[in-house]
């Protein structure tokens, strides 16, 4: 677990367009903001929004400065998509933690076989000295009820490793949702949170 | 109250509900859109979208005459689509508070160029607040209206697209009640033409009044609450203002700052007072040597852009590194992200967004880049259509620009007649377009315009506009009908084809270019993401292996549905079932009639 005392702790998201990660990113802020820290959140909008990189920047602390995580001070580093994880590698403090997706959305030059896509990404997070969690939030979204809910699936397994007790984020998703997308996000939540051992 | 985690446009929009403005408007762009976008559901407000800035910037300046607050947003260049009305508003004043939000884009996250809109100030005579925060944005949001009223002027908010779009924690009012006025603003029809009417021998008054407005303004700036020193001794002293300040204060919480909230006028006094205290003077800003050149113009030596790059973001490992080294960063770029460094970009291939699936664009930029066009391009989605594939876009310049660029090239070069269109969007087009064409009927241009009429404002996130039959709130209201637009602007050859029929698509691309005469081609389908079109989504398509002879012509239209299975080269494209909208834009143009759907 990864406590703040006097420091600000970083928190990298990244992944493609329409995964839901500014989304994540979001209620994310939410409960640290409900728990009683200072969070500051930025991420880009416009062009990345059309299925290209999204990576939104997530700090909280006693009080956040910048907005903005410095290249090699992420704490943690949650990848929405295999090869975004990979090239997101060097946001991350040395030994840093890496929370995973493992699935592959090709871009288009691979998508047409001009360039390879990095297949063996987690394997090479694992190599290089990264405390890895892979989480197939895509497979326990659709269980959960939708496969939209991937993201939130990987903010439960992200739960794990944060200062913050669960009810504090099932109460914020009571409250940020509604629906039926409060169950189903709920059960995600609950599934990533399975998925990492205490 | 709770603080709420609000973005800085949330935090704007709050702060002119607060204050009690009557009107918003303006035209969306990145990062400015959601200003907006926030206001349009709260009662007591109304918002409009204007067809561009100019419009916007003059409506409220009428609300402002009528004695009410009023908001005007819009992106860095959208300033200077607006920028003759502000220049001569600076003369005239206000009658209700008037603030201009001017949302710049460091870096060019979603922009065509990274000027610094804080020159305007300087160069307008206008007032200029920087927030630094959300909580900021709202606060100075509300006394933006007050200055603009208490000092007779428009005053602009300036921010970048951190403050914009980053959340950060803003304790809010229980029931604001709006802020009282200083004197009294005067509501209904206010004829003053020594004021609002700026012939010369008005204008020749209201110069040296402006000037000594900008006076009394520049005194105000000394005691504004907004100006801050904060004095932590030491040897260092930093000037800095807006998104600069949370980096300074995370590369050197020790150092004393002065931090500077009203960025025009400056306050020369306090510059002084904070200078004199310290041995090595620092100003951090992103983009243009703004404050360090008043800085310099007092005669106090400073470090500035020696240090810190004159583009793109700054951010902290800039700030630290100007501060420990006194030598310019080696790497300027380094805080835009890691990832190219280590050879990482190498391994991994790029990911550059890409028109969505079932786009309405994707069928006429395919046979633009087969016939090999000229094509002089706009600002919107289709202006990806530069990237491979499509890989058919050879100009973009400014909203409305390829229009006339086409003409100018059709000028001089008649004996590429033929093989040059312009490409522009609807609300584009609506923007600042039809004058372009209004010029090609006049100066009889034989060039070919194709409007891509999505019915929308697509890139900034589907605004409405005035083609797409629904107002700012989402309310059914007259839509322009474009064969008599077109034609009353003096266009005989306007076609509207099916976004969706190749061959209609290629026939009128063929007959409008050789025409000897100016053309518009309007090529026609609803924005994918639209909710409330009644958007082409059919089964999809599959590929038969069998009939299949891999000759690559689906996977040329660049479709995030179609790929090579498992992206190895020695694979057949398929189409991914999930996702495809059955446009039938690859079915129409396979030769082999390998792909359809199942019977």
């Amino acid at each position: 677990m990864i406590s703040p005392g006097e420091r600000t702790i970083n928190i990298l998201m990244a992944g493609v367009g329409g995964q839901g990660t500014i989304l994540a990113g979001e209620l994310l802020s939410h409960v640290l903001l409900e728990d009683g820290f200072d969070v500051k959140k930025s991420d880009v909008h416009g062009m990345a929004q059309r299925g290209g990189r999204v990576v939104s920047h997530v700090r909280f602390g006693r009080k956040v400065h910048s907005p903005l995580i410095a290249p090699g001070e992420a704490d943690i580093l949650v990848g929405f998509e295999m090869a975004e994880t990979l090239r997101s590698l060097d946001w991350l403090v040395p030994g840093g933690r890496v929370i995973s997706e493992n699935r592959a959305i090709l871009p288009y030059t691979c998508q047409v076989g001009e360039a390879s896509y990095p297949f063996q990404a987690l394997d090479t997070i694992a190599q290089s000295g990264f405390d890895l969690t892979v989480v197939e939030g895509e497979k326990l979204a659709r269980e959960a009820g939708s496969v939209k809910a991937a993201n939130i699936v990987l903010m439960g397994a992200l739960a794990r490793f944060l200062p913050v007790a669960p009810e504090v984020w099932q109460e914020t998703i009571r409250r940020n949702m509604s629906g039926k997308l409060v169950e189903v996000n709920l059960k995600a939540f609950a599934l990533g949170w399975g998925k990492v051992q205490s | 109250m709770k603080p709420k985690l609000l973005s800085g446009n949330e935090a704007i929009a709050r702060g002119a509900l607060d204050a009690g403005a009557a009107l918003a408007t303006g035209y969306p762009g990145t990062p400015s859109t959601e200003i907006l976008e926030a206001l349009v559901r709260e009662p007591g407000i109304r918002t409009f979208w204007s067809p561009n800035e100019k419009i916007a910037v003059e409506l409220a300046s009428g609300v402002s005459c009528a004695g009410f607050r009023v908001l005007a947003t819009m992106k860095h260049v959208g300033v200077n689509v607006a920028a003759d009305p502000i220049f001569t508003l600076a003369y005239t004043g206000v009658g209700g508070g008037l603030v201009i939000v001017t949302a710049d884009d460091p870096e060019l996250h979603s922009s065509q160029n990274e000027q610094d809109n804080r020159r305007y100030a300087s160069f307008a005579r206008i007032p200029m607040l920087e927030p630094s925060d959300s909580q900021e944005a709202l606060d100075f949001t509300r006394e933006a209206f007050l200055l603009s009223e208490s000092f007779d002027i428009p005053v602009f908010l300036r921010t970048t697209t951190r403050i914009s779009h980053g959340k950060s924690a803003v304790e809010q009012r229980s029931a604001a009640e709006p802020p009282k006025e200083r004197s009294p603003i005067k509501k209904g029809l206010i004829r003053n033409p020594a004021k609002y009417v700026m012939v010369p021998a008005n204008a020749r008054a209201r110069h040296p009044d402006l000037e000594d407005r900008i006076s009394r303004l520049a005194a105000y700036a000394e005691d504004c609450p907004f100006n801050r020193a904060e004095l932590r001794g030491g040897d260092l002293g930093i000037i800095t203002s807006g998104i600069s300040y949370n980096y300074v204060r995370e590369a050197a919480p020790e150092a004393s700052v002065l931090k500077l909230g009203l960025v025009f006028p400056m306050p020369s006094v306090l510059i002084r007072d904070f200078a004199s205290r310290f041995d090595r003077i620092l100003v951090v800003e992103e983009l243009e040597p703004y404050i360090e050149e008043w800085v310099r113009l007092l005669g106090i030596r400073c470090e500035g852009k020696s240090l810190i790059p004159r583009f793109g973001e700054t951010g902290t490992q800039t700030v630290r590194h100007a501060v420990s080294l006194s030598s310019p960063s080696p790497d300027p770029a380094r805080d835009a992200g890691p990832e190219e460094e280590r050879g990482l970009e190498g391994r991994i291939p790029v990911r550059p967004p890409v028109m969505c699936v079932g786009c309405p664009h994707r069928g006429i930029f395919h046979l633009l880049n087969r016939k090999k066009f000229f094509v002089a391009g706009d600002i919107g989605c289709y202006t990806l259509a530069v990237a491979p594939p499509l890989s058919a876009i050879h100009t973009t310049l400014c909203m409305g620009a390829g229009i006339n660029q086409a003409a100018g090239i059709e000028a001089v070069l008649p004996e590429e007649h033929g093989k040059v269109v312009a490409v522009i969007g609807d609300s584009t087009f609506l923007h600042s377009g039809m004058g372009g064409v209004l010029n090609m009927a006049f100066n009889s241009i034989p060039a070919t315009v194709i409007i891509l009429d999505n019915f929308t404002t697509a890139m900034t996130g589907r605004q409405n506009h005035p083609g797409s039959g629904f107002d700012a709130s989402g309310n059914r209201t007259r839509q322009i009908q474009w064969e008599a637009l077109l034609k009353g602007l003096g266009i005989e050859n306007v076609r509207i084809v099916d976004a969706y029929d190749i061959g209609r698509l290629r026939d009128a691309l063929e007959e409008e270019t050789r025409r000897d005469a100016p053309s518009v081609i309007v090529v026609r389908g609803a924005c994918m993401l639209l909710k409330n079109h009644a958007v082409k989504r059919n089964p999809p398509l599959r590929i038969d292996p069998e009939a299949c002879t891999d000759c690559g012509v689906c996977l040329s239209l660049g479709c995030p549905a179609i790929a090579r299975k498992g992206g190895s080269a020695g694979e057949k494209p398929c189409i991914d079932q999930d996702q495809c909208t059955g446009c039938d834009l690859c079915g129409q143009l396979c030769s082999f009639g390998a792909i359809g759907r199942e019977q």
